[in-house]
């Protein structure tokens, strides 16, 4: 129940540290999947066609 | 004190920091094990018909060079190094997808939704549905040597898709009103009327059965593993939260 009512009290905090997160999470996905940069591009190629990515 | 210093500040806060590594820690060890399953799935299941494909993309094979189409695989190698990296990326990008659904799930449990592993199936599936069943359905997953619009183009209306998606799939989750849901088939549909970026010309030299074989495999290994992403991040996010007691 504590942590509910710390969530309760903090909605705020508790806001920030899923927008913390998500922000986080796009950055990976964006890296690893859409920069088209060369030597990410070939290292990621297969799990790009694999995901459904748009790939080269 | 500027708005930087005080987003800091109450980043660094106890309420804060423990909330975000409650979402780390759930979100990356689902998003990693699913991320490891896939690539399993992957290398299974779609290497050897992207290995096939290859073949037709780098001119060693020809469609309709007459009657000599092999129609068998080429014998499956597994290649050290580019294997481990699929393992790697696979990994990431399920991590990444993970920290974005256990964010979602956090902000749904503020609002009372039941965050558990049965509910996580479902907010796997959604998630499925959200980033590669919506884009694929109008930019089918590729197998190299397809023939495909610009690069930019086609992330551009992937993106667009997703987050129209995303937004429709929440909506029908916890919307509770016909307005809602309106909207919500309006913006699942609206990607789709609009068209995704197509080729000029189809030109690709690959066989439409491997095509077809492999964006069909895609959405199995997919579903796959968002279902297992949701259901691990589902049951880690409740495990958590009894653990903080």
């Amino acid at each position: 129940m504590t942590t509910r009512t710390l969530t309760a009290a903090h909605p705020a905090s508790a806001r920030l540290a899923a927008l913390f997160a998500g922000v986080l999470g796009l950055g990976i996905i964006v890296l690893a999947g859409h920069v088209q940069a060369a030597a990410l591009h070939d290292a990621a190629h297969d799990v790009r066609h694999a995901t459904g990515f748009p790939c080269h | 004190m500027t708005p930087l210093t005080m987003c800091v500040m109450q980043l660094a806060s106890p309420a804060t920091s423990k909330m975000f590594t409650r979402i780390l820690t759930s979100a990356l060890i689902a998003g990693a094990a699913a991320g490891f399953a896939a690539a399993v799935l992957q290398l299974l299941f779609l290497q050897p018909v992207l290995l096939h494909a290859e073949l037709y993309e780098a001119g060693e094979l020809v469609h309709f060079a007459g009657a000599s189409n092999p129609a068998a695989h080429p014998p499956i190698g597994f290649d050290p190094l580019r294997d481990s990296l699929s393992v790697v990326f696979s990994m990431l990008v399920y991590a990444g997808y993970g920290l974005i659904l256990v964010a979602l799930m956090s902000l749904a449990e503020e609002k009372g939704a039941i965050i558990d592993s049965r509910h996580g199936l479902l907010w796997g599936l959604a998630g499925f549905v959200t980033v590669q069943l919506a884009p694929g359905f109008s930019l089918a997953p590729e197998v190299p040597g397809v023939a495909a619009a610009d690069v930019s183009a086609r992330q551009i209306w992937w993106f667009a898709t997703v987050i129209a998606t995303g937004l429709a799939v929440w909506l029908i989750a916890f919307g509770s009103s016909w307005i809602v849901w309106g909207a919500a088939v309006i913006l699942l549909v609206a990607p789709h009327v609009i068209g995704a970026p197509e080729p000029e010309v189809f030109t690709g030299p690959v066989p439409t059965e491997l095509g077809a074989l492999y964006a069909a495999r895609v959405f199995g290994v997919g579903m796959a593993a968002w279902a297992l992403c949701g259901l691990f991040a589902g049951g880690l996010w409740a495990s958590s939260e009894e653990a903080s007691q």
